[in-house]
């Protein structure tokens, strides 16, 4: 057990390695219920405070999006999902709190679920212990019964792999999980959730991205709207705008190194035998490719694919270079 | 067969009747590690320090020391378990051991714990 944004967190059952290759191979299953679900019923307002499409997300629908600050800085990366009535938001445990003072002080009124229970049902194998969710693809949100208890089901996950994120009501979480384990699903904890968000080349917040973090640089235009950008009526869009125009200082880039040795958040990176021009956010050993990688910011002249970095660790240089994201292919069922 | 000791930091010491200390971790400190992906030892010849960082310990997660638990010369290393760190979860008490230290007084093992001891200290952290 681990301590993670103020809550007693499994770093790992059976072992990390196990847990990864399950999620790869199989259905493995996270506890996720530190992360905080709401509600928000007035789609226009809350859609100033991002800059995704979500006004025109259909029902049914999921996206992934950001609120950000004034000056672009990313202050949450979420998940909004159209439930029709409603929209539902998923937010990082480390931010939940933080994220609806800041959405009710631009006048977003939010009905908070913090007691509401999320497992995440991650592998290939995902839809056949969940048959009831199976009518879904990738990013559909809906409500779904599952062995008598009502739950908000998203296909959709943090692994790279096909699966979904369940909610339902804190007081039947543990019955829900107990289901899911008892159908063949496999318990994994914030070991393997690292590994495998890392190897799908996935953000994680407070490491890769944080308030000083403006989206361009994160590699995460995919969740910029066009269509907003060029309206510009949300919080950030100026500072968006001009790092897509003026291009940004530093680029998030992917890249693997030679040899076993992994390097972590925080290690120096410099060109072979020269100048620093960046550091690593986050480094793990990849349990599918069976090789060190890491995501890090470089100046963005370093960050074209196959540019050979050296990664300072324990005093040392690793070799490594930079390497297209994700590490391992996604497997989204669409 | 020669007697183990342990220390605190979770390093098992095994004195050979060529006077040589075989160091390893210990099973609870593998387990706490979790998978082992790179091990990086010392260098033969090498003077180390009671209580000295000699040799580092990744895991899928996270890097850790591993410390010398008395005062010697680095006689002799297991490329083993640098080609395969996974050996050290299978058997870090036998096979996965890490050095072997000359030691600078023989006489120290004595400071260490016993296994009794070590199992009451580990008692300790649960």
């Amino acid at each position: 057990m681990v301590e993670f944004a103020g809550y007693d967190m499994p770093l790992q059952y059976q072992g990390i390695i196990a847990e990864h290759n399950a999620c790869r191979t199989g259905a493995a299953l996270f506890d996720v219920s530190h992360m905080g679900q709401a509600e928000i019923a007035e789609i226009e307002v809350f859609s100033r405070l991002v800059p995704g499409d979500i006004a025109g997300l259909k029902p049914g629908r999921q996206r992934y999006t950001l609120l950000l600050n004034e000056a672009g800085g990313i202050l949450d990366d979420l998940m909004v999902a159209n439930l029709g009535q409603h929209v539902q938001v998923v937010l990082n445990a480390s931010r939940k709190e933080a994220d609806v003072a800041h959405m009710r002080s631009h006048g977003v009124a939010v009905t908070t679920r913090f007691d509401r229970a999320l497992l995440a049902l991650q592998g290939p194998k995902a839809a056949e212990v969940l048959p009831e969710a199976a009518m879904l693809k990738f990013m559909d949100a809906g409500p779904v019964r599952i062995g008598g208890i009502d739950c908000i089901v998203t296909r959709s996950g943090y692994t790279g792999e096909d699966g979904f994120e369940i909610g339902c009501a804190g007081f039947d979480g543990a019955a829900l999980a107990e289901l899911l384990l008892a159908r063949g699903a496999v318990p994994a904890g914030l070991g393997a959730r690292d590994s495998l968000r890392l190897e799908a080349g996935l953000c994680l917040y407070g490491n890769d991205i944080d308030e000083g973090t403006n989206p361009v640089a994160a590699g995460l235009g995919f969740a910029l709207s066009r269509k907003r950008l060029s309206e510009g009526h949300f919080l950030g869009a100026d500072a968006l705008n001009k790092a897509l125009s003026e291009g940004t200082a530093e680029t998030l880039v992917g890249i693997k190194l030679e040899g076993r040795a992994p390097a972590r958040a925080g290690a120096e990176i410099r060109l072979p035998g020269g100048a620093a021009v960046g550091r690593v956010t986050s480094g793990v050993f990849s349990p599918t490719l069976n090789t060190p990688i890491a995501l890090g910011y470089v100046r963005s002249d370093c960050a074209k694919i196959g540019t050979a970095l050296d990664l300072i660790v324990r005093d040392k240089p690793l070799s490594g270079q930079v390497t297209s994201l994700p590490f391992v292919p996604h497997n989204y069922v669409r | 067969m020669s007697q183990i000791f342990y220390s605190k930091d979770h390093e098992w010491v095994s004195v050979g009747a060529d006077g040589l200390a075989t160091i390893g971790i210990t099973d609870h400190a593998q387990q706490a590690l979790g998978d082992i992906v790179f091990v990086e030892l010392p260098e033969p010849g090498r003077n180390v320090a009671k209580g000295e960082a000699c040799a580092v310990v990744e895991s899928v997660k996270a890097a850790s020391d591993v410390y010398a638990p008395l005062s010697g010369t680095v006689a002799e290393v297991n490329q083993a378990i640098v080609d395969e760190p996974a050996k050290v979860n299978a058997e870090a008490e036998a096979d996965g051991w890490f050095f072997k230290l000359r030691l600078e007084d023989p006489a120290a093992v004595a400071e260490l714990l016993n296994r009794a001891a070590y199992d009451e200290f580990l008692e300790t952290l649960a």
